[in-house]
């Protein structure tokens, strides 16, 4: 047997994050030290599952499977296609920057207020974030997959609910109200999805009478299991709410920016560039797989939240007086764009969609990490507390204005390739809401400028005065996510080579071919 | 040969990465470096120029193709660069222009401290715009289009510190983001009807398609030409943009940016030519902006904003010829080239006379400058005499072609156009000597005065008189700016006649834009008498009104159409009004909708259950033993139960 | 000997154990009874293997065994820490088992 790689990918972070824990509290830099190391040497890993990974070999490849619970048929299966390796490279590559982002974000506070603050706890638990996310996108066993869905709720609890900034307009009293307001509310909104999604497990089971996607999924495509139309409706709609949630497609949207915004820049990166797209994921993997048929009959309304979401997210966005919350529903916005590329039904929609969840990890990344150095120079979340930064560091600002020039698009930068891929991919089917959607596009310019124009252009405020520019730390996180960006952006060959096969093998999987265009079509 | 295409986008978009990542290590030859790169692409492109003269007209085209951009099932998009007559027209005027551009800047930036990125921002224009312009299929095309939408935003908000800045660049980039949105649409529409969207097969498989789709993708194209060349309705941004340093203006107005929208419809020609009803358009759009632009520019106080009126208006004469099909095409081409000389060296002149002016933008505030600044007075003139279309001048040539096309358009609409273009001729005389008198001739109005004239009590705000305390030395400007003002008056008188004898221009572009001779209900020299006519009207009685006496300092009331054209046509009002206002009760309401009904709904059911667990948590007293007592309780029910069902 | 008196005396010890449990204030007492409580337990199952004539129920008997030893462990632990820090051992005193 060969080494078992995937699994690794996801142990090495655990054992991590047990170590982490364990560093005494004396020797809190060295918690730190190992946290980082940990997360390393499994982007080490990760890479070497992206070499490994033959885009043109099988579907899913560097499988393991080991019988687990026999009596219930539930297997440890792990698999990786495209779409999977691109996500697992992802995460991988993400948490070293949220680990190096937050280095002082759970140091312990100074004179004053002596509450103790768990540093080894902060970065254990991200670790566990990582290691759980990973097997989520590794798993082709149902049941194993809804086993991490659902506990990594627990670790990301105690990551809203128990860091915030660390200055606060109103007193730690209130922010630790409204952090556990928000943590809470995380917690509720995706347990019930988790509780809806466990009653589709079950009857899934019933219905199948085991766990593995493979086999579903092929049993479904040569017709051997059948499966009453209202029933696999019921089981598509038990997982995709779920997932819906998790993602979150409005009008499941409110706990996102209630989380990000309380949580520390760094754990609110977590939520949205990662662990969110756990959600988007399984639908591409989970529903369309397991149920094509229900899936193409949601198509329509679907695609309408989605919609919703992209112009709601948008507008909200340009509401906002707080600079974390407006990266909120920015995300929520994009999350539609996500959704959208995945339920158009077409190749380029659905590459698009994959594209975008990598994409949409980078920038928000960028964006949000660097609003967070801005956030933790001044104490306050506020736009209308800046103004004028760009005179003070001009560095910061101007990775920041990259970081939301990514946000909205720029033809150049990664994102382009792939919302532009969602919408062309949607209108060739729906024309009419790829147009709509198109506002969304102006709506980003709107809220990304303005945010810009409020916080670093104008007179320097008396505030901001003095304000130090990027330090290297800050800046080792921040380049590489820049340059990544700018080089997705003019090269996404790589990534779409490995996405494209598995986005075929999707498309096959529902049925469905792309619309031909209109000129061919004649001939 | 081909290899040296990608080295024209090359060389600016390497300055711009080392300038703007480079540091302050870089502060001292930061200009240097630029203005450098940008002549080292006009160098590659005249070397390129040279190379496709001595070939035959019919294989000129030279393609290059790097890589593969995006790879997706069915979707194809690779960037590659395609040079044939018209990028190379316009690559010429892009990096030629430009990089006088970047000479003059030398001078005009020599005291901000951030000259450098001052300088990496102009190449990152640069490079952009010729990315646009080398393009050889509309995806690519596309991020040359917002890349110029990002440097002018950058330009434009250059001094940042100025809220009106950073607002007039937001709006810059928000309007261009409309227009963007025109060409993703359009670009869509090719992509599901044709299955590409490279300019070789789209254009060959025009005659495919039905004209419904051709007009839909045409409109498109059409809405995306007038978020860049600042056409109407997407015209506002253009005025606001004169918040930049001077040389942005004039590289946004002669060499890049504002032609690029003239550019696509005359790229896209088989496409319009396929759809009458968009040409229409087309034309329709075109006309309105040049009386539009011309009407605003009649009006504006700001030399600078007088200026942009023009260009407005001259930019709508270009699409406007490009909406006449095959006859207009190359004129409109033509036009734009010449245009790109003597608004550039206006632009310039008019910084020029800023710099000498203490940044004063107030035409009522200056007067007599051509004594003191005599090779600005020189330039400017010249450039004054091309875009009133002065005989024998370049703007003579090239507009004079235009209003022909119109006329031979034919029909009622032929002579609707060709009047208004008549009149637009006229206007741009007017306001071009307005602007001529205002600035160089009178009585020097900038000096001290014991009070304000007192034929006009003071009623100005007291906002306009800070700069005044400092009375301006006007000076002339050192030579590293007035170097290229001079180059640019030599394109200005020379450039149209050179184009024209022969036809030269004509052949040139042929193989490209096609070209058919118009054949205009009147005869064409009575088209040209008409054109100078008209511009004799427009000076005199610009004369009448500027020249002869003197020039009140404060603006006078004036009539409603001079107090709406001051405002932009009242435009910016509507825009307030209708989508800024509107926009922010939009979005307030939708934040107040989001917390209190969609997350009041989930948070209602969460209070129920708070209220019902609140009762359950009465039993939960904490008391071991109780807890002790409700187990034994349950097992002993259960067992009885159990039992129970036994015995039944 | 009939095995069906064992399981007579393992329910008393069972329900004086419980009784104990219940009515008892002191945590050592308390503590002691689920000890008596457990062991009835372990008798019946002694029995119950005898009856049925298979090992069984004594090995679940030793697993018995080895679980309570592990809970007097933890148990006197948090007794002698209840102890420790109110001076008291009576289980009414205490009653943070809940929000």
């Amino acid at each position: 047997m060969s080494f078992p790689l995937l699994t690794a990918t996801a142990v090495l972070p655990a054992l991590g994050a047990i170590a982490t824990a364990a560093v005494p509290a004396a020797r809190r830099n060295a918690a730190k030290w190992l946290a980082l190391g940990v997360s390393l040497a499994t982007l080490v890993l990760a890479v070497i599952v992206l070499v490994r990974f033959d885009p043109d070999g099988d579907r899913y490849q560097l499988t393991e499977s080991h019988a687990w619970i026999a009596d219930f048929g539930v297997r440890y299966e792990l698999g990786v296609d495209g779409i999977g390796v691109a996500l697992v490279a992802l995460t991988a590559l993400l948490i070293p920057f949220i680990i190096l982002a937050g280095w002082h974000d759970a140091d312990p506070l100074e004179t004053g207020n002596t509450r103790w603050r768990p540093t080894q706890g902060f970065f254990a638990l991200i670790l566990a974030v990582e290691a759980m996310v990973i097997i989520s996108f590794e798993a082709t066993d149902v049941f194993l997959f809804y086993i991490f869905f659902e506990a990594m709720l627990i670790p990301m609890y105690f990551l809203i609910g128990g860091f915030g900034d660390r200055a606060h307009e109103h007193g730690e009293e209130t922010a630790s109200t409204q952090r556990s307001y928000a943590a809470v509310k995380f917690l509720l909104y995706n347990l019930v999805g988790g509780l809806i999604m466990l009653a589709a497990v079950i009857g899934l089971y019933v219905v199948a009478g085991n766990f593995s996607l493979q086999e579903i999924a092929e049993a479904r495509a040569n017709g051997s299991l059948e499966m009453a139309t209202s029933t696999e409706r019921w089981l598509f709609l038990g997982f995709f709410f779920a997932f819906a949630v998790k993602a979150p497609l409005w009008p499941l949207h409110t706990w996102l920016p209630n989380a990000m915004g309380e949580a520390t820049t760094p754990v609110a990166v977590l939520i949205t560039a990662v662990v969110d797209k756990v959600g988007t994921f399984a639908m591409l993997r989970f529903c369309l797989q397991l149920f094509p048929e229900a899936s193409k009959w949601a198509t329509p309304a679907i695609l309408v939240l989605a919609l919703i979401s992209i112009i709601y997210g948008a507008l909200l966005a340009v509401g906002q007086r707080d600079i974390k919350r407006l990266v909120a529903y920015a995300s929520i916005s994009h999350f539609g764009f996500i959704i959208m590329g995945i339920f158009a039904m077409t190749s380029q929609g659905q590459s698009g969609a994959t594209l975008y969840m990598v994409n949409h990890g980078i920038s928000t990344a960028a964006l949000m990490l660097v609003a967070g150095f801005l956030i933790s120079r001044r104490g306050s979340r506020l736009i209308a507390d800046y103004g004028g930064v760009q005179k003070v560091a001009p560095v910061l600002a101007g990775t920041f204005l990259i970081g939301g020039l990514a946000t909205l698009s720029l033809p150049g930068l990664a994102p382009f390739v792939s919302e532009f891929l969602v919408l062309v991919g949607t209108f060739a089917r729906y024309p009419v809401i790829g147009i709509i959607a198109t506002v969304g596009i102006v709506l980003a310019a709107l809220y990304v400028l303005v945010l810009y124009q409020r916080t670093m252009t104008g007179p320097v405020k008396a505030e901001v005065e003095g304000m130090p520019d990027l330090r290297a730390r800050e800046l080792v996180v921040v380049a590489p996510l820049i340059v990544l960006l700018i080089f997705l952006g003019v090269f996404p060959k790589p990534l779409t080579d490995i996405v494209d096969p598995a986005v075929e093998h999707t498309m096959s999987d529902v049925q469905k071919k792309d619309p031909q265009p209109e000129v061919e079509a004649a001939k | 040969m081909e290899n040296l295409i990608a080295l024209l986008v090359a060389a600016p978009l390497l300055g711009a990465a080392v300038l703007l990542c480079g540091g302050r290590r870089l502060d001292a030859v930061g200009h240097l470096i630029g203005t450098a790169l940008a002549a080292a692409s006009f160098v590659i492109g005249v070397v390129l120029f040279a190379d496709m003269v001595g070939k035959d007209a019919e294989h000129r085209e030279m393609g290059q193709h790097l890589f593969s951009w995006i790879p997706v099932e069915g979707f194809q998009a690779d960037v590659a660069f395609q040079l044939d007559q018209l990028s190379m027209t316009f690559v010429l005027l892009i990096t030629g222009v430009g990089s006088l551009i970047h000479v003059y800047s030398i001078g005009y930036m020599e005291h901000d401290e951030r000259r450098r990125r001052f300088f990496g921002y102009l190449n990152l224009f640069l490079a952009a715009m010729l990315l646009l312009v080398l393009a050889d299929n509309y995806l690519l095309l596309y991020v040359g289009w917002e890349g110029v939408g990002l440097a002018s935003y950058l330009l434009i908000g250059f001094w940042q510190h100025k809220p009106s800045a950073a607002t007039a660049a937001k709006k810059a980039f928000l309007v261009n983001r409309v227009g963007d949105v025109g060409l993703s649409i359009a670009i869509m529409l090719m992509f599901t009807t044709f299955g590409t969207f490279a300019f070789g097969p789209v254009l060959e498989a025009t005659g495919e398609t039905g004209e419904g789709k051709l007009t839909a993708i045409a409109l498109m194209l059409l809405l995306a030409a007038c978020g860049k060349s600042a056409q109407v309705p997407l015209q506002s941004w253009l005025g606001d943009a004169m918040e930049g340093p001077t040389p942005v203006s004039a590289l946004i107005h002669a060499a890049t940016m504002v032609t690029a929208g003239v550019y696509l419809i005359v790229r896209s020609a088989d496409i319009f030519n396929g759809s009458p009803d968009a040409q229409l358009v087309t034309t329709v759009v075109g006309a309105v902006t040049l009386l539009f632009g011309a009407i605003v520019g009649c009006a504006k106080d700001d030399i600078k904003k007088a200026l942009a009126g023009s260009t407005m208006s001259q930019i709508g004469y270009m699409v406007l010829a490009a909406g006449l099909g095959p006859i207009g095409y190359v004129f409109a081409i033509m036009h734009l080239v010449t245009h790109g000389f003597f608004k550039a060296g206006l632009f310039l002149g008019a910084g020029s006379v800023m710099h000498g002016m203490n940044d004063e933008v107030d035409m009522r505030k200056y007067g007599g400058l051509r004594k003191y600044m005599p090779v600005t007075f020189v330039t400017f003139g010249l450039g004054y005499l091309a875009i009133i279309g002065f005989p024998g001048l370049s703007g003579f040539f090239s507009k004079d072609k235009i209003i022909e096309a119109a006329f031979a358009k034919g029909g009622t609409e032929g002579w609707i156009l060709g009047s208004v273009a008549l009149l637009g001729a006229a206007i741009t005389a007017y306001y071009m000597t307005r602007v001529m008198l205002m600035t160089f001739f009178g009585e020097e109005r900038w000096r001290s005065r014991p009070t304000a004239s007192p034929a006009e009590p003071s009623v100005e705000p007291a906002a306009e008189h800070h700069g005044e305390h400092a009375e301006p030395h006007p000076h002339e400007s050192p030579r590293v700016m007035t170097i290229p003002m001079i180059v640019l008056a030599v394109g200005s008188v020379f450039g149209g006649a050179y184009f024209s004898l022969g036809d030269r221009f004509i052949h040139w572009l042929e193989p490209v834009t096609e070209h058919a001779h118009g054949h205009p209900p009147i005869s064409a020299l009575t088209v040209t008498a008409a054109t100078v006519a008209v511009m004799v009207i427009g000076v005199g009685l610009a004369w009448l009104q500027y020249g002869r006496g003197p020039v009140p300092v404060a603006a006078p009331r004036g009539s409603l159409l001079t107090r709406a054209a001051r405002r932009d046509l009242l435009q910016d009002d509507f825009n307030h009004v209708v989508l800024v206002r509107g926009g922010e009760h939009l979005t307030r309401s939708l934040v107040y909708v989001d917390h209190t009904l969609v997350d009041g709904v989930v948070n209602g059911t969460a209070a129920t259950m708070g209220g019902l667990s609140g009762r359950l948590r009465r039993v939960q007293n904490g008391y071991a033993r109780s807890y002790a007592v409700s187990m034994f309780g349950g097992a002993a029910i259960l067992i009885a139960v159990t039992l129970l069902m036994r015995a039944v | 000997m009939n095995p069906v008196n064992y399981l007579y005396l393992a329910s008393l010890l069972f329900t004086i154990g419980a009784t104990g449990v219940l009515i008892r204030r002191n945590a050592i007492v308390v503590f002691m009874c689920v000890e008596l409580m457990l062991n009835a337990c372990n008798l019946a199952l002694v029995a119950f293997s005898r009856m049925h004539g298979n090992l069984d129920g004594q090995i679940i008997a030793f697993f018995t065994m080895v679980v309570a030893a592990a809970e007097v462990v933890v148990g006197l632990a948090i007794i002698v820490s209840l102890f420790r820090s109110r001076h008291s051992a009576s289980v009414d005193d205490a009653s943070l088992m809940k929000l």
